[in-house]
């Protein structure tokens, strides 16, 4: 093959189709489409193939992803699956909801002269072929005698469950609600991350024999202690996420028709208020919705109560549009959906109507000061610049704080502000309990809860003696066999 | 081992063993969880799922057997799914979800002397923590309110444990005539020496349980019913006053000094979707009656309401 410079490589980014703004406003369809066979073909043209790649230092599980990229232009689709699910067990997942522009892509060597390689979309191509085509990497699973518990079924805890499976363990994973998949589930709505693909990678793992136990509090129902003690768990890993909402701590917090983002994603997205009264779970439905706060959490919260039917939905932050935690895509998404924006802007106070219901939010025009600790420059409020916004809704969005359950529950060792600490392979406190995800680094991404996931379940194999042969090399052969003449490749395991 | 049996996964079916109707708008189950039956602690409760359209709802662990593996709830028939609960749910049937138990259980003091006060519904979560005081061997005083003799329960149960029990009804067809507060003001001139009130039952009733002992400076515990939706602390809805501060209702609580509690600021965030619940009970209502079920009909409803029994 030719080498490929900048300059012989199709000079645009491969568009991707979206539903049309004003039409998908008002439904929960998925608004990106995601790439066809020829338009991934194109964009797989546009990798340079770097000798040193960056942008796999740019992504936290490291995924080979010149080499994907490239099985993608050779058409070999599932080749390139193996290749992402070496190290990433969700590509349909984190191809639509990683924040690539600040991982993968961001750091991509294209990215300096023209717009970087759209990874991420395809990641999500591929992710979603094997999920119509059902492919599953169920490797040759020679079976110990380790029984594993693992509480939460966020990204976390699927990514530990699958490494555990895969190395033998009897793996229950144990949710607290009625459903597993953690925030991908509740919290991230359907337009952005369906709950089919939810469903289908809960399968991959029931596939790899991994249990499900819903309706389960631990911490609460039985102890970690009790898990190791009493069950008989010989290792457990803790991936509760860090769901406790934040409120803002100002006058008229406490007023109907104020609530948390959580809230409102779980009603939406969990509960399926948004079929109110079919289903018994009500919404809240307001007219004219403010959301404070612009990060991921804060996009959904608008574009969901768009969709929800509000005539006016305005979102307001307190520093400026550059500083905003949201990724691009999502701010996009949203203006084009005709979301408002008051940027640098503090809400002071939530407003009463008589009655214990919100009118209207008073808010504050805010000046970028000094850079503070984050290295963002402070915002600094605007003497006698206050000014009402007219409201029925407001929803906060402004971050959130550790579950307190577990730590309520057992002898962990917690830092100051109530998370999980862990040492560097992530065992807690307790020999034989490991932690990951939100729940110890406070509100992350998927593709990092990932691979903590992954970590942990590294730290229990060698914590439990399991001897990690590392995974199966994907470049065709092992000790100079072609892989398909090994037996122990994708050899299914007995029903 | 209910729910963590080997090989099964989704959503688990929680059976009811045994049904029993205390009044028109009262009824009590008995629902099999080993598991829970032997964590439950007194002040706890469960999110119980009627079926897969549900609605979540925080009801409290009126009462548990470890030896039979039950949970004793005790319902009142107020809304929507209280309402349709009474009429689908009989021994046999399964709850499509049960998750449990929540929030912190009540921290039993050392008083030596203490009024437990339930009011209406609250008769039934103030049982185990009533128990519980015995057990450590304080002296108990019930003092239960209802609105007539008929709506009357658990007195024998309550006979058992305490060792003065006041009944205190509306119109006086049991016990004293008067409200619960009656019954606390008669219990504390009687006793000087009371060192707690608890007190369960509608915040308004809690709200002047806790105004009857503030002068009198008597430490009192209350349990809130805030609206919930996950019960894990992860939605905020069910925050609360206290003391200035927010609480989290179902991981802070549901137990929080009664002295310290804003029940005004509770009983207007209760209201945050009547509309709804109206829309809600109303449209289920037509659908009863448009089918004006007979008893056999019940099984047909129940068929609609858990299409994936079994
Ligand atoms: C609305 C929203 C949008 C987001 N958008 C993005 C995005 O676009 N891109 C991105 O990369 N990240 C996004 N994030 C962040 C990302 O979702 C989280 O960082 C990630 O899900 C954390 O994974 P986790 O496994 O640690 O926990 P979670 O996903 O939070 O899962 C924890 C699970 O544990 C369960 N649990 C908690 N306590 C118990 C208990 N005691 N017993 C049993 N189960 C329990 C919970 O019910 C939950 O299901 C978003 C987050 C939110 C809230
Ligand atoms: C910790 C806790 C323990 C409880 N224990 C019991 C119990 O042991 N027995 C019992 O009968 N009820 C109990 N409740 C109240 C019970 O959850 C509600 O009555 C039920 O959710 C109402 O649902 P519905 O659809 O039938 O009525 P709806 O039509 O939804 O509402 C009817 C009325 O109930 C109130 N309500 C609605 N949802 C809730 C909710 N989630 N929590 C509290 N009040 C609500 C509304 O303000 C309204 O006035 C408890 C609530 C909490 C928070
Ligand atoms: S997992 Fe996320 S960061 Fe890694 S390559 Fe995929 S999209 Fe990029
Ligand atoms: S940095 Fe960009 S161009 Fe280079 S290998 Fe990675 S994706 Fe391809
Ligand atoms: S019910 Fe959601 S936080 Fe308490």
């Amino acid at each position: 093959m030719k080498k490929r410079t900048v300059r012989t490589i199709p000079q645009t980014r491969t568009p991707v189709q979206e539903l049309d703004p004003t039409i998908r406003a008002r439904n929960f369809e998925e608004v990106n489409c995601g790439y066809s066979e020829s338009e991934a073909l194109r964009e797989s043209e546009r990798c340079l193939f770097c000798p040193d790649p960056k942008c796999i230092e740019g992504c936290p599980v490291s995924i080979n992803i010149p080499q994907f990229i490239q099985k993608i232009g050779e058409k070999n689709f599932r080749g390139a699956y193996d290749t992402i699910t070496a190290t990433n067990l969700l590509p349909a997942v984190c191809g639509r909801v990683c924040p690539q522009e600040n991982q993968c892509e961001g750091v991509c060597t294209v990215g300096e002269n023209l717009e970087p390689v759209a990874i991420g979309r395809l990641e999500r191509f591929v992710g979603d072929l094997a999920i119509k085509n059902h492919w599953v990497n169920k490797p040759y699973i020679h079976p110990s005698l380790f029984k594993i518990g693992i509480i939460g079924s966020g990204p976390s805890g699927m990514a530990c469950a699958a490494d555990m499976a895969k190395a033998g363990c009897d793996v229950t994973v144990f949710e607290a609600f009625h459903q597993p998949g953690g925030v991908l589930r509740y919290g991230i709505p359907d337009f952005r991350l369906p709950n089919t693909v939810v469903d289908a990678e809960v399968e991959k793992l029931k596939d790899l024999g991994v249990k499900f136990e819903c309706n389960t509090l631990a911490g609460r129902l039985f102890t970690i202690e009790q898990m190791i003690e009493e069950l008989g768990f010989h290792a457990v890993f803790i991936g509760t996420g860090a769901g406790y909402p934040s409120m803002l701590n100002i006058p008229g917090d406490s007023l109907n028709g104020v609530l948390s983002a959580n809230e409102l994603l779980t009603r939406c997205n969990l509960m399926k208020a948004r079929e109110f009264p079919k289903v018994d779970t009500p919404l809240p439905l307001g007219r004219h919705v403010v959301v404070v706060g612009a990060g991921n959490t804060a996009m959904d919260a608008l574009r969901v109560s768009k969709r929800l039917g509000a005539e006016t939905v305005t979102c307001v932050y307190r520093r400026s549009k550059t500083e905003c935690p949201a990724r691009a895509e999502e701010v996009h998404h949203a203006e084009q959906e005709g979301i408002e924006f008051h940027w640098l802007t503090n809400p002071i106070e939530v407003l009463d109507d008589g009655n214990g219901n919100v009118r209207a939010i008073r808010c504050i025009r805010m000046d970028l000061g000094e850079p503070d600790d984050s290295g963002r420059r402070r915002p600094v409020p605007i003497q006698g610049s206050e000014f009402e916004l007219e409201t029925d809704e407001v929803v906060y969005a402004i971050g959130t704080n550790a579950n307190p359950i577990i730590g309520q529950t057992s002898k962990l060792t917690l830092n100051k502000r109530g998370y999980i600490e862990t040492d560097s392979n992530l065992m807690t406190s307790i020999a034989g309990v490991f932690a990951g995800g939100d729940i110890v680094t406070g509100a992350a991404t998927v593709i990092e809860a990932m691979g903590a996931g992954r970590k942990a379940a590294r730290g229990m194999k060698a914590y439990l003696g399991i001897r990690d042969i590392g995974p199966i090399p994907t470049d065709g052969s092992l000790f100079g066999i072609a892989l398909s003449e090994h037996n122990f490749t994708r050899v299914r395991i007995a029903e | 081992m209910n729910s963590i049996a080997p090989g099964r996964s989704g959503p688990q079916p929680f059976e009811i063993l045994r049904r029993e109707d205390y009044s028109d708008v009262t009824y009590m189950l008995e629902v099999h969880h080993p598991m829970m039956a032997r964590a439950a602690k007194p002040g706890q409760f469960v999110i119980v799922m009627s079926h897969a359209n549900g609605e979540r709802i925080p009801l409290t662990i009126a009462d548990f057997n470890r030896e039979k593996g039950t949970i004793t709830l005790v319902i009142q028939a107020v809304g929507k799914s209280t309402m349709e609960m009474q009429q689908t749910l009989t021994a046999g049937s399964m709850l499509h979800g049960l998750a449990g138990p929540m929030g912190i259980p009540t921290h039993l003091s050392d008083a030596r002397k203490v009024i437990c006060v339930g009011g209406g519904l609250g008769v039934a979560p103030v049982y185990p923590q009533a128990r519980a005081m015995k057990q450590k061997g304080a002296y108990v005083i019930g003092v239960l309110g209802f609105r007539n003799k008929d709506l009357v329960f658990w007195e024998d149960k309550f006979r058992a444990i305490c060792d003065e029990l006041l009944i205190c009804t509306d119109d006086g067809s049991a016990g004293i005539k008067g409200m619960v507060t009656d019954g606390i003001k008669q219990a504390i001139e009687k006793h000087k020496d009371i060192e707690e009130v608890i007190a369960i039952g509608p915040p308004v009733m809690m709200k002047a349980s806790a105004n009857a002992t503030r002068v009198a400076k008597i430490k009192t515990m209350v349990s809130l019913n805030p609206i919930m939706v996950d019960g894990t602390g992860m939605c905020g809805g069910c925050r609360v006053k206290v003391g200035e501060k927010v609480k989290f209702a179902c991981v802070d609580g549901p137990d929080f000094d009664g002295h310290e509690v804003d029940f005004d600021d509770l009983m207007v965030r209760l209201r945050r979707y009547k509309e709804e619940e109206r829309v809600a009970t109303e449209r289920w209502s037509e659908t009863c009656r448009m089918s004006e079920p007979g008893l056999g009909e019940l099984s047909k409803i129940n068929e609609m309401a858990f299409p994936n029994r079994n």
